[in-house]
């Protein structure tokens, strides 16, 4: 018996443990903290990194030790770590016991409708104003009324001795509004949970022209056997062209099984391919600052193309639950297999579109001048002494040397750009025109599932609803009662509000001055 | 540029401003406060002048779309806009509550603010946007961000004051407690400020900032500086310390209730949270969602804006739940516009110059 009551109080401390602002006001400051030392450490770095980072707090001497401590503490990591986990499960705790232990009283303050004061409460409350008028009470009723509809108050009357009393209130509603706030995070981290649970986040680069139907995630990878069996892996599933089910069947285990080894390896089968059509940069003028980029992409399911779509930072593409981002680009380290798109046009308007790799011939239709690609320049700029060169790795002016033969037997060679529409013109009127440089440029996409997206979406917006509410709208309460006085009348209000109780002030002088016009225009 | 103009003009009208709400706090005259009041009024105009202007340059610049073009891209016009809500913030109070004492407190950290911009040379022209930059969710993001720091750098310039008129004795907490804030702030500022005079000047400030901050005192090569560099800065903190009543006797003058400096600390943090977490967390995750496809990713900038986000929460549940008032509360105010200033400034500044982050 004795035992039994101990256990209860036990639980009971627990409980009130769980549900104290204390812990809230503990947990917060520990997060916080903690957060701070996971943004001066760099997350998931090579070590040098972290180690210069230490080093120029603690002084070289100390860097390998800091680091050495941080470490094992997981602070390298930390986001993931478990004791980060376990404050955050631990803050959602605690907004979870700490709701449903003070619910019941809030909800009973909402639902219990407002009562009529009892005369010497009224010099109590925390709002009040009092006014002698001449009228008697039976004939200030309807402008007592409709005075208080004035301030947006929906009255009822209660008949006293000699008198009688208004009383209202408005927005009891309000006070759910920390609740919604604080359901709303915990409907956040549930909608995190969800996606980390049931979604992925991966990487592929694409080159123009070819297609995947995997990509690439953070692998749980940890030894070098792990990762020759990754490059298996990929192997087996390229030769069977990305179908799970098929390598499942090929390496006799079940296809749960595989994805999940796979993803262990950072592999994820998207079961469906994506090409990339093409890729294309918009520059500032006369600037290498990319103003847009882009990629055409083309869904292949079940080996049928189903979906095409331009891609942009800002503009991704959905299919089947992942969504594509365009995250960046780059060059192909070998270029050899570039296709220049050149647009061939005579002074007398006939032209011409022809694909050719370096080293290919073409005529301009109509006139007898050819010409002959012989050379490609990613990023043409020329020294001083005229010499073309590449300045930069990435393909920020590309740009293709040809060697022309008119009909009059005259030889020459230009450099001609794609960014540079003047380098198009030969004499005469006809032009070589580089629309584009294909195929030797990759495009870098970000794919994600989640599934969770909207649960977290959800719950922003209940939060910004709820901090609305728990902090602009408030629970007033309003009580009028008028007796009578010598020959006239006495008006007595009272008021109470839970925030902001200056606004609702100016309403109950604004309140006063109706009272008070009412009557004399009577 | 026009632009330029307008903003010269309102630089120069918040300065004078400055000086003339200092005045006002020393001598009393109605005739001093109303020029003051006036000054900042012209400036207040003069700036927002200056800003539609600078919106139209950029519009017809950049030929993107007239929400694309709001000049909130960069470091030099996000601070402007923090300075234009900040004044727009303090004139507001200044007409509720019939008081001009606080400009003597507020005007300074516009001027500060516009100073930085000043001395750091940072870039002010008109530059291009990168893609990700290029969203309608930039605008309420960054815009309501900046606004809600402007309550926040209202709330600790009250807080601050009801530190410092409310704390009599050397041993107390709260005395320390602002004082060391105070003499840290000068040293750190001082220590800058050597570092701009021994290397900065004609540099570009992101390269100043990443290789030679602090090199001339704290992360000095030799051990000997760096520890003279702490010694000053006790040296400094102590001085504060030592003179502190002074302060006092300056606020004391303003003649403000310490009721009123803790409520008008309460409401701008009660109107200021709504709106961060809105704009500042919420807009912030819905963009980089839209751009990068991860609502989150624990970046420095997300990381901070949370640390902010929870030193708050934790001044309004103190605050409203375990009764915390007075010393307390306003300590954790203060505390809370330091991650405001770190999470604005700190992580570009110094964080992007331990790591690689890029700090366009
Ligand atoms: C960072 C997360 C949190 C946010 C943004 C938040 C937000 C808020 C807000 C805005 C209020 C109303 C304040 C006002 O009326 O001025 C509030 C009140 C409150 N919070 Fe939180 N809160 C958080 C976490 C927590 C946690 C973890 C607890 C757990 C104990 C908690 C317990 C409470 C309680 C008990 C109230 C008062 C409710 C009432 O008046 O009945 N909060 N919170």
């Amino acid at each position: 018996m004795e035992n039994q009551q101990k256990q209860k109080s036990l639980s009971d401390r627990i409980w009130s443990f769980l549900a104290s602002i204390k812990l809230a006001i503990i947990v917060f400051s520990l997060i916080a903290l903690t957060s701070i030392v996971g943004t001066v450490v760099e997350q998931q770095a090579a070590p040098e990194k972290n180690l210069k980072v230490l080093g120029s707090i603690f002084g070289d001497g100390l860097a390998p030790t800091a680091y050495k401590v941080l470490d094992t503490l997981g602070f390298m990591n930390m986001y993931r770590s478990w004791w980060f986990l376990l404050l955050l499960v631990l803050f959602a705790v605690n907004l979870i016991i700490c709701s449903i232990d003070r619910f019941p009283g809030i909800w009973r303050v909402v639902r219990t409708p407002v009562r009529p004061l009892p005369p010497d409460a009224f010099r109590n409350m925390p709002i009040k104003a009092e006014l002698a008028v001449k009228a008697k009470p039976a004939a200030l009723r309807e402008s007592v009324l409709s005075s208080i509809r004035g301030i947006g108050f929906n009255a009822a009357r209660e008949d006293e001795e000699g008198g009688f009393q208004f009383y209202a209130q408005k927005h009891a509603w309000s006070r759910l509004g920390v609740y919604i706030t604080h359901f709303s995070i915990v409907v956040i981290m549930l909608g995190a949970v969800i996606g980390i649970f049931f979604g992925f986040k991966g990487f592929v680069n694409i080159p123009e022209g070819l297609a995947t139907n995997l990509v690439y995630a953070n692998t749980g990878i940890s030894s070098q056997a792990e990762f020759d069996e990754r490059n298996k892996l990929l192997d087996i599933m390229d030769s069977a062209q990305g179908d799970v089910g098929q390598v499942a069947k090929e390496l006799g285990v079940s296809v749960p099984a595989l994805t999940r080894r796979l993803r262990h390896l950072g592999i994820v089968p998207l079961g469906f391919a994506v090409r990339c059509d093409q890729f294309d940069v918009d520059y500032y003028p006369n600037s290498d600052m990319p103003k847009a980029y882009k990629s055409h992409l083309t869904v292949f399911d079940g080996g049928k193309p189903v979906l095409s779509k331009w891609i942009e930072v800002n503009e991704p593409l959905k299919y089947k639950g992942v969504t594509f981002y365009q995250s960046s680009y780059g060059v192909l380290p070998d270029t050899s297999g570039g296709v220049a798109v050149l647009e061939l046009k005579s002074a007398k308007g006939a032209s011409d579109v022809e694909r050719l790799k370096v080293g290919d011939s073409f005529t301009i239709p109509g006139t007898g001048i050819t010409g002959k690609i012989d050379e490609f320049n990613p990023a043409l700029n020329f020294d001083e002494a005229g010499n073309p060169y590449t300045y930069s790795p990435m393909m920020t002016n590309p740009a293709i040397k040809v060697s022309l033969k008119f009909p009059d037997g005259r030889t020459a060679t230009k450099w001609i750009a794609k960014r540079y529409p003047e380098s198009w013109q030969l004499p005469d009127g006809n032009i070589v025109g580089l629309t584009d440089f294909w195929g030797v440029r990759y495009t870098g996409v970000q794919a994600r599932k989640d599934p969770g997206v909207w649960v977290v979406y959800f719950g922003c917006i209940t939060l910004a609803l709820g901090l609305f509410v728990a902090f602009f709208v408030s629970h007033r309460k309003i009580w009028v009662r008028v007796a009578q006085d010598k020959g006239g009348s006495r008006i007595t209000v009272a008021a109470s509000s839970n925030k902001n109780k200056s606004a609702f002030e100016r309403q109950i002088e604004q309140l006063k001055t109706a009272l008070l016009t009412k009557e004399v225009s009577k | 540029m026009e632009s330029s103009l307008f903003f010269g003009l309102s630089t120069v009208a918040y300065i004078l401003a400055m000086v003339a709400y200092v005045s006002y706090i020393a001598f009393r005259k109605n005739g001093i406060g109303l020029s003051a009041t006036g000054i900042t009024i012209f400036g207040f105009a003069s700036q927002t002048v200056a800003i539609l202007l600078r919106w139209k340059e950029f519009y017809q610049l950049s030929g993107m779309g007239i929400l694309r073009s709001v000049p909130l891209t960069n470091l030099y016009e996000s601070l402007i806009f923090f300075v234009w809500c900040l004044i727009l913030g303090y004139l507001i109070i200044e007409f509720k509550y019939k008081n001009r004492s606080f400009g003597a407190f507020v005007t300074p950290i516009a001027v500060l603010a516009l100073a930085f911009i000043n001395l750091s040379g940072m870039s002010t022209g008109i530059q291009p946007l990168v893609p990700a930059l290029q969203s309608n969710w930039l605008l309420a993001h960054v815009m309501m961000s900046f606004i809600s720091y402007s309550m926040f750098a209202l709330s600790f310039s009250t807080a601050l004051m009801y530190l410092i008129s409310s704390t009599d004795k050397r041993n107390e907490g709260s005395y320390i407690f602002w004082t060391a804030a105070l003499g840290i702030f000068a040293a750190v500022l001082l220590a800058m400020g050597i570092d701009w005079v021994r290397y900065g000047v004609g540099m570009k400030p992101d390269a100043f900032i990443k290789s030679y901050l602090f090199k001339s005192t704290f992360r000095n090569s030799s051990g000997f500086v760096q520890l003279m560099s702490y010694a000053g800065t006790a040296l400094l903190v102590f001085l504060v310390w030592l003179s502190g009543s002074r302060l006092k006797g300056v606020i004391e003058t303003f003649k403000l209730s310490p009721v009123m400096l803790d409520e008008i600390t309460y409401k701008s943090i009660a109107v200021g949270f709504p709106i961060f977490t809105l704009g500042g967390l919420i807009f912030g995750a819905i963009w980089a969602d839209q751009a990068w496809g991860v609502y989150w990713s624990w970046d420095p900038k997300e990381t901070w804006s949370l640390i902010t986000w929870f030193v708050y929460a934790f001044y309004l549940h103190a605050r409203l739940l375990r009764g915390w008032r007075g010393h307390k509360i306003s300590v954790v105010a203060v505390f809370g516009f330091v991650a405001v200033i770190f999470t604005y400034l700190g992580v570009n500044l110094l964080l992007s110059g331990l790591h690689s982050y890029g700090s366009q």
